[in-house]
């Protein structure tokens, strides 16, 4: 196996290498913040980034990953303007309920604004639509977003 | 990320139980741990982090724990699964203490210290008054405490921000240096409360304690319990419920990098595979290529059990309620109307799939989960493993949503039968795939109504019948009544905010072979409204009257329920033309002791496809501790219950689920939510109501008029884009 970049740390793992990188991440490094939902790459909650790609972890096998940089939600960092507006527009709005998947809408977020600073509500639809939310928190996500870019403007 | 020490945990959860139980004030003195136990706990306060097993010196009540530091623990009767029950909880206690909402830190109540279960939006209507007496009783031994040290009186002394203030000198004392003192006063036992008019946190908006940890991915679930020395498992069980192993390949499973063990149940129902991380146990699982004997129930198909409860329309029933003769009026009435409805089987599916964590040792078990019921969590553990309930430890964790899943917990006693055959605690974590075909489904239901009807088109005689399952018959025996019923069903249907001159309600109860029903979010109140709200809107399209005139002709005598119609009528603009190509529906309802109106305003551009531009909404749910956290709910629970109502319906073919994971079980997205969701809620001063389900109770009823609206048909039979509406094959 090669070894893995996490949030700018290598680690090297042993394990087959159509491992998902979701559990590597969850049951052998510890890091828990990207969620298991659905592991067919349909809800979200796993959301990470390669090279900075929003992509989902539960089926992504570590072998091919190789020396790419991953981020999970756990090395979203706090300086990064947009990061900063995001987090704290969810808070502000209370977009959370139960939470579970709440990490990878923060993902899901971060990545829309990077590439696209003043989304439409189709544009937040669109880029939210991979993001299940079972307890229905898409009405303050939409607002959240709209609230980070206003921040950000 | 935190781990445990089960000796050490259980052996302080055992010295808090006989805290509890010794339940006075001066017995707690002693009774309380070391400083160095108290210092290896950082305070976490404010952060939403749950902490466990604090105890201090000041403990008046099984709620409040004041350290001699000021380090406030507040220790909540009712478990968070999203409904943002921990900061209304701390909200209550605060008003009465003095303190602020973030200055605690929290710890869900061990099975036996709080509420039996949390669910059927309950919660808050349970908890109005005693966590005020609670916070009221606290307040008044440390105001009592200070004032004697200052040699004042304690009418003169009030509280704030974790403090005795004496309001004629300004001075102030902390709660933490009065606590040892307080902790030798009695405890009233009818502390006075504060007047509504002084409230500064009651009916205020507040942030969640729980959005920081829950937006940073650090709130732990049971999904992320991590022990030293756990292993991971996940489960097959019988794709037929009843069905037990043949055979499987034990030597391919094992093969398998990482694998430890295949571990079987007693009774062969279930295999679990044991390994390093999911993945390897997951990938064994299916090496093992279990062969099943399916049993019994093998050729059950959906249409068995919806043939079953049509079956059930004649025949013998139970009255569960009766006014007048209402089959008298309806024999003899010159107008009568009648429909049938029909609803389908739901899974719950969470976006936490079911998990457990587990650790049987000799002398004690730990279990680490997500429950709505942590006191059966605890006495399943303890039969399964012979030990005294007392050597049980729950651990509470965050839920990754609950919508009823969790009111069940046999997948607690799964877990624990497989940890009880290894030496190390055990994480049992379930497939997407499981989590849909093992679940504990919402009912299937038919019901019939048939209406006697004056000149105008109002009912004089209301006749009833429900077809289905008392799913209280097997979650709580005691609670079927002798004749039977399950009063769950009077939700909506009984529970109305209308009078009938005469009514009768008749239940024909039908258990469904081969699955296991369950509560499901809004329980009776998301099956009654369905239909009840129907038939109405049916009733006044028969008239020729608008929905909300038949409706607010029918509640003239019921100021609540006007008030929310006659609000939401004029937000959503109901009087005012409907902007063209759209359509728009109304229900009514009280249910969880909240009223509430809504209409949505819709788009069908084919009959299947609905575009929810807006839903308006006014409630009514007594005196409000959170309201934005009420409007959330009412947001979520609407969307929640939309997915079902527009999507869902659990088949069964070969007596196998035929769902599988969210590419075949549907859940709406947020292309697909409501353009815009508007919540009213109204002021009032009657006890609080329940707010966790009413959304979703609303839900199908509001989308079902609206569409009748649109196609100029009605939908009798959920979900609304099935085969059998779209395709007109009822």
């Amino acid at each position: 196996m090669p070894t893995l970049m996490i949030n700018g740390q290598p680690h090297s793992v042993d394990v087959d290498a159509d491992t998902p990188l979701l559990w590597v991440l969850r049951d052998i490094l510890g890091l828990n913040a990207a969620k298991f939902g659905c592991g067919i790459a349909q809800c979200g909650a796993c959301t990470v980034y390669v090279d900075g790609k929003a992509v989902r972890a539960c089926n992504l096998p570590v072998g091919l990953v190789g020396e790419r940089a991953i981020t999970t939600p756990e090395g979203l960092d706090m300086a990064d303007p947009i990061v900063r507006a995001i987090k704290s527009a969810w808070v502000e709005l209370d977009v959370v309920q139960c939470g579970y998947c709440q990490p990878g809408q923060v993902m899901a977020a971060v990545a829309l604004l990077r590439t696209t600073p003043n989304p439409t509500d189709e544009q937040i639809d669109s880029a939210m639509s991979g993001n299940m939310c079972r307890c229905g928190t898409y009405m303050r996500i939409r607002a959240a977003i709209h609230h980070a870019a206003g921040e950000l403007a | 990320m935190s781990t445990h020490s089960p000796s050490s945990t259980t052996r302080l959860k055992t010295s808090r139980r006989r805290v509890l139980q010794a339940g006075g004030a001066l017995l707690l003195a002693t009774l309380w741990p070391t400083a160095r136990g108290r210092a290896a706990q950082a305070s976490q306060a404010g952060t939403g982090v749950l902490v466990e097993d604090v105890a201090t010196p000041f403990a008046p009540n099984a709620f409040i724990r004041i350290a001699a530091d000021n380090t406030i623990t507040l220790i909540l009767p009712n478990i968070e699964m999203g409904q943002g029950i921990y900061t209304s909880s701390v909200m209550l206690m605060a008003e009465e203490l003095g303190i602020d909402p973030f200055a605690v830190q929290i710890e869900a109540a061990p099975p036996g210290g709080g509420a039996e279960i949390t669910g059927g939006s309950t919660s808050i209507m349970t908890e109005w008054l005693p966590l005020r007496q609670a916070g009221a009783a606290a307040r008044t031994m440390l105001v009592q405490a200070a004032a004697s040290h200052w040699g004042v009186a304690p009418e003169s002394c009030t509280t704030a921000n974790g403090a005795v203030v004496h309001t004629p000198t300004g001075r102030t004392v902390p709660f933490g240096d009065v606590a040892e003192a307080a902790a030798k006063l009695p405890v009233p036992k009818e502390p006075k409360l504060k007047d509504a008019a002084n409230y500064t946190l009651i009916g205020r908006k507040h942030h969640r304690l729980d959005s920081q940890i829950k937006v940073d991915g650090t709130a732990r679930f049971g999904m992320d319990v991590q022990v030293p020395g756990m292993k991971i498992g996940t489960v097959a069980a019988c794709p037929v419920q009843g069905g037990t192993v043949r055979s499987m390949n034990r030597n391919a499973a094992l093969a398998i990098n990482g694998v430890h063990a295949v571990l079987v149940t007693d009774n062969k129902d279930t295999v679990c595979v044991v390994a390093e991380h999911y993945w390897a146990a997951r990938k064994s699982l299916k090496a093992l290529h279990i062969q099943w004997d399916f049993g019994k129930n093998a050729a059950i198909t959906t249409q068995t059990i919806y043939d079953d409860l049509h079956a059930g329309l004649n025949g013998p029933a139970i009255v569960a309620n009766a006014k007048a003769d209402a089959p008298g009026v309806i024999g003899k009435s010159g107008t009568t109307y009648t429909a049938t409805y029909q609803q389908p089987l739901l899974a719950h599916s969470p976006m936490e799939p079911i998990n457990c964590t587990a650790h049987v040792r000799p002398d004690g078990c730990d279990v680490w989960a997500g429950t709505q019921v942590a006191e059966r969590a605890r006495d399943t553990a303890a039969e399964i493993t012979d030990l005294p309930a007392s050597k049980i430890t729950v651990h509470s964790q965050y839920i990754g949503g609950g919508f009823g899943r969790r009111l069940e917990h046999e997948y607690v006693t799964q877990c624990v039968q497989f940890a009880k055959q290894v030496p190390y605690p055990l994480k049992i974590i379930w497939s997407r795939e499981e989590d849909i075909t093992k679940d504990r489904y919402r009912p299937a239901y038919v019901d019939k109504l048939t209406a006697a009807l004056d000149d105008k088109g109002y009912i004089t005689a209301l006749q009833h019948r429900i077809v289905g399952p008392a799913v209280v018959a097997r979650w709580d025996p005691p609670e079927l009544t002798k004749d039977g019923y399950d009063e769950d069903l009077s939700l909506a249907t009984v529970v109305t905010p209308y009078t009938y001159p005469a009514y009768r309600l008749e239940f024909a109860r039908r258990e469904a072979p081969g699955i296991t029903t369950a509560w499901w979010r809004g329980v009776g109140g998301t099956r009654g409204l369905f239909v009840v709200e129907g038939f109405i809107d049916e009733l006044a399209a028969r008239a020729g009257a608008d929905p909300v005139a038949y409706r607010r002709a029918m509640v003239q005598n019921n100021p609540r329920a006007l008030a929310v119609l006659e609000r939401v009528a004029a937000d959503a603009g109901w009087g005012t033309p409907v902007p063209k190509g759209r359509a728009r529906g109304v229900a009514l309802q009280f249910a969880f002791g909240s009223y509430m109106a809504s209409i949505a305003e819709i788009e069908m551009p084919s009959p299947d496809e609905v575009i929810i531009h807006r839903v308006t909404a006014a409630v009514d749910c007594g005196q409000v501790i959170n309201p934005d956290q009420v409007i959330a709910q009412i947001e979520g629970g609407l969307i929640f219950g939309f997915s079902a109502a527009l999507y869902n319906e659990i088949t069964l073919e070969n007596g196998r689920v035929q769902q599988q994971n969210f590419n075949t079980w549907r859940v709406m997205r947020m292309n697909e939510a409501p353009r815009r969701i508007d919540v009213v809620v109204m002021p009032s001063k009657e006890d609080p109501g329940g707010i966790g389900e009413v959304g979703t109770a609303a839900a199908a009823p509001l989308l079902a008029n609206a569409m009748a609206a649109a196609q100029g048909r009605r939908y009798r039979s959920l979900p609304l884009l099935s085969a059998r509406n779209t395709e007109g094959k009822e």
